[in-house]
């Protein structure tokens, strides 16, 4: 069986072809993006609400089909792969966590391996494991319900479950945007090292533009579906297009606000 | 005679009738569950057919019991008189709350949970039998307590065609203008009812704290 690690002689882990995603409607929510994200970076996509962010996420792991246009994962369209298959490779995270509110947290963890049915030992190791990477004790945290969490410890019992069974991409929907500044500055660190350290491929979606600046290799900016251009963090704030203003302003409030006080 | 006194000397029916009457809502009940359970997660996903169905269980609820029994005697298969009858229209009555409170617990699930499972790669299987199901246990398990407890209530008109339970009691006391035998029906039905209701309270506890 092919799975998505086969596929990584490919020098882009994830590629847009002129995608675009339409409602039944007719309206679109992507229109015509071409990109390429390359093994091991991790790329910010960058936008207002309705910008269409989530939807080119869940494009990646067909959670959408696109009307017109492809999207290759590790060289192969992703309506060729079999579904279930493509987003067992495929490590997603959401913004209020989606954990499984009726599992342990150590069920929830070990979620896509019970799935790939992996030996009931390597599964509990591989739990634990997960656990202490993401700071978590797992003699504490194993047998807690998600109601018994932190909203800090439940995104990091998202990042765990993603993780888990050693996907070669990771696809994060807005992981720490419902969580008190302090929280996310902590977790925004430790993601930064985490993913320095673990070489994954990873899709970021934010609206945050500090957070964008600091976790990405590159940053994407999509504006009402369309892409505006991809950025190295240090260009980003030089670029001259006017929705790269309006987010560059919205760091200078932040800044000006900080100041004042 | 006093009701109490009729009641002791009567034990020996009193105990038929009840045994009678809850086999009657079992029946219905088993097969009401049958049909609404999976035709309410068929439902969950198609809103359209969904309203009609829906629209349909609505219409039979107002028929008046008493009615409905009638209605049925005519009918060929499934009419007649007799118990077969009555667990007909019995079954039919308990059908809209279940089938309501499974679509509505489905359809309530977090939407945020749902998705991830999808997006963990679980199969609409999958996800159906370890997330949605579960989830939504506790709505479900309300709309049976509600559907059996109505039943309970509902079967004792039954008697009207000939179907036993504890309406024989009832219906006799009516004729007779007796309260005595009226309450050798009602008393032991609402005490029924009423332990149903406990029960499946108690159940449906457990099963949403999960």
């Amino acid at each position: 069986m092919t799975s998505l690690s086969d596929g990584f002689q490919d020098r882009y882990a994830l590629e847009f072809r002129a995608a675009t995603y339409r409602l039944p409607s007719g309206t679109p929510l992507i229109s015509g993006l071409t990109l390429s994200v390359a093994r091991g970076e991790t790329l910010v996509l960058l936008g207002r609400s309705g910008s269409g962010k989530t939807t080119t996420l869940k494009l990646i792991n067909r959670l959408l089909e696109p009307t017109e246009g492809e999207i290759f994962i590790t060289g192969r369209s992703s309506v060729s792969w079999d579904p279930i298959q493509l987003r067992r490779g495929i490590g997603y995270v959401i913004q209020d966590a989606g954990l499984f509110p009726h599992w342990t947290v150590e069920r929830n963890v070990g979620l896509v391996p019970r799935l790939e049915q992996w030996p009931e030992e390597r599964i509990q190791a591989r739990v634990r494991e997960m656990l202490s990477l993401v700071g978590l004790p797992p003699g504490e945290f194993a047998k807690r319900r998600p109601s018994e969490l932190s909203g800090g410890q439940k995104q990091r019992v998202g990042v765990a479950r993603a993780l888990a069974a050693d996907p070669p991409i990771l696809l994060m929907d807005e992981p720490f945007g419902a969580l008190d500044p302090i929280t996310r500055i902590d977790l925004q660190k430790e993601f930064r090292a985490l993913a320095q350290r673990l070489q994954k491929t990873i899709v970021f979606v934010t609206h945050d533009v500090r957070e964008a600046l600091f976790l990405g290799t590159r940053i994407a900016l999509l504006d009402q579906g369309y892409l505006v251009g991809v950025y190295a963090p240090a260009e980003f704030l030089k670029a001259t297009e006017p929705e790269v203003h309006a987010f560059a302003a919205s760091l200078d409030f932040d800044g000006a606000h900080e100041g004042a006080k | 005679m006093n009701w109490y006194e009729f009641l002791l000397r009567n034990r020996n029916e009193v105990f038929e009738r009840s045994l009678e009457h809850v086999g009657l809502v079992g029946a219905s009940m088993a097969i009401s569950l049958a049909i609404g359970l999976p035709l309410g997660i068929a439902l969950v996903s198609r809103p359209r057919l969904q309203r009609w169905v829906i629209g349909a269980a609505n219409v039979v609820q107002t028929i008046p019991s008493l009615a409905l029994f009638g209605f049925l005697i005519p009918v060929p298969w499934i009419g007649g008189i007799g118990a077969s009858t009555a667990i007909v229209a019995l079954s039919l009555y308990a059908l809209l709350p279940i089938l309501r409170n499974t679509i509505t617990g489905i359809a309530e699930v977090d939407p945020a949970v749902v998705e991830s499972a999808r997006g963990m790669g679980m199969t609409s299987r999958q996800v159906l039998w370890q997330v949605q199901l579960p989830l939504s246990m506790g709505v479900i398990m309300a709309g049976v307590r509600v559907a059996t407890v109505v039943t309970i209530g509902v079967a004792t008109i039954a008697a009207a065609i000939g179907a036993g339970g504890l309406g024989v009691f009832i219906f006799r006391g009516v004729a007779m203008a007796s309260n005595p035998v009226i309450l050798a029906g009602a008393l032991p039905a609402a005490l029924l009812a009423v332990a149903a209701d406990l029960l499946l309270g108690l159940l449906e506890r457990r099963l949403a704290a999960r």
